[in-house]
């Protein structure tokens, strides 16, 4: 009788092992690398029903965020303008653009354009606009720099890590709240000045983040 | 066992090629990986309501609604818009007012809210100083009419207010950007900026003429 194992088979545990360990930890990886927002989220650009260009309206005419989004100091809510909104101006300008069609319909009927919404906060975290806005936080710490954006396109994770690299630091990102929707704005003195002027501001106006749950669940 | 590394490399390699790197762009919604309360049976602003027949969660006034006690409560000037000047621009006998309202004060708090806000609203037709060459002129917008001509200056604030307020010709109303002060400050701005024109040396402070250049 023949031996069943041949010789080479003594390293074969061994091999699998080596085998298998490798194969943990590449999956380890790819759900490192995958399972965040900074994959599932970031990047995403949907199709809008109107292909509404910040970059020529906020960029180009340098029209200022709170033209459209004009609630965004008052209320935790920040809004996507109205048909009417659109209509200040293009009830003048390229009045028969295709383009605009739903814009004019949904002026003409009532009905909101149906925008989709691209950053989308868990209903479970109650984010507040207004305050983080009063108090110099500018759009573009979150968005990004929509400005240079003809489709808009998620830019930033928006994880609860994420936010709480601000919570912990705010000094390191808030500014004069004048300059908020300035998205071009950096600090001229670089990060040294930016710190210098963040820790004026979050000792005079009392800044303490929350960094418990219930300030941004209940 | 080579053909097991063999495997696992074709795996890796097709399961990078399917999902790619973070940051690509994309079309598709994001994949919620845990989406245990992300989506909640609630209503949040300017969301689409299975329930109403218009299908919004911002529900509008029902037809009819009148501000509560508009007719009975005159007293306050705040209370609940009833004082015809501050949140209409009318004088006791239905004509314009003039002047600002007995409860707004102007000073240099309300021009530079006035300035803030003439700027971001206003500005892109009406032009920084007011002079009707705003950058939208550029782009095909009518007309826009300059501030300073003697209709314009003379007009009564209360008839600013309900140009704001209602719109005119082709500028439509803008009520729900400005609410009742900021108008009120945005018309004390456009009031500043007619007296600009009108500015001579004899205007500037002192203590700012060395900016400058004058005596």
């Amino acid at each position: 009788m023949s031996k069943l194992f041949p010789k080479s088979a003594n390293k074969l545990p061994f091999q699998i092992l080596i085998f298998l360990g490798l194969t943990v930890g590449i999956v380890s990886a790819g759900i490192t690398y995958y399972a965040t927002p900074k994959y599932t989220r970031v990047g995403y650009a949907p199709v809008q029903p109107v292909p509404f260009s910040h970059a020529l309206h906020a960029g180009q005419l340098g029209m200022d965020c709170r033209y459209c989004h004009s609630n965004v100091e008052k209320s935790g809510h920040s809004n996507v303008p109205t048909a009417q909104t659109c209509m200040n101006c293009h009830n003048q300008i390229k009045t028969d653009s295709p383009l605009l069609a739903p814009v004019r319909e949904s002026y003409a009927s009532g009905n909101p354009v149906p925008w989709v919404k691209i950053h989308q906060a868990p209903d479970y975290v109650y984010f507040n606009h207004s305050v983080h806005v009063a108090r110099g936080v500018s759009c573009v710490e979150c968005h990004g720099k929509i400005n240079e954006m003809p489709v808009v396109r998620h830019d930033k994770p928006l994880s609860m890590g994420w936010c709480l690299e601000c919570h912990r630091a705010p000094e390191k990102f808030i500014r004069d709240p004048k300059l908020v929707t300035n998205l071009d704005w950096q600090h001229p003195g670089g990060a040294a000045g930016q710190l210098e002027e963040g820790k004026k501001f979050v000792h005079d106006w009392n800044i303490q983040p929350p960094q418990s749950c219930s300030g941004c669940h209940r | 066992m080579r053909y097991a590394y063999l495997v696992l490399l074709f795996v890796v390699i097709s399961a990078v090629s399917v999902l790619g790197f973070r940051g690509s762009s994309t079309t598709r919604p994001p994949l919620e990986v845990f989406p245990d309360m992300d989506r909640q049976a609630k209503y949040k602003p300017q969301a689409e309501s299975a329930f109403f027949g218009d299908k919004r969660t911002d529900r509008p006034a029902p037809v009819g609604a009148v501000p509560f006690g508009r007719t009975a409560i005159k007293a306050e000037a705040k209370f609940l818009g009833a004082d015809d000047q501050l949140y209409q621009g009318l004088a006791s006998d239905g004509t314009f007012a003039r002047g600002f309202p007995a409860s707004i004060t102007v000073d240099g708090k309300l021009l530079e809210r006035g300035q803030l806000k003439y700027t971001i609203y206003c500005a892109p037709c009406h032009g920084a100083i007011g002079d009707g060459n705003g950058i939208t002129k550029q782009y095909g917008m009518g007309a826009t009419p300059t501030y300073h001509d003697d209709r314009l200056r003379n007009m009564p604030e209360g008839e600013i207010f309900n140009t704001i307020t209602k719109g005119k010709n082709n500028m439509l109303s803008y009520a729900d950007k400005l609410d009742p002060d900021d108008r009120w400050a945005v018309i004390a701005y456009v009031r500043a900026l007619q007296r600009a024109q009108s500015g001579t040396a004899l205007d500037i402070p002192s203590a700012h003429k060395s900016e400058l250049g004058l005596k």
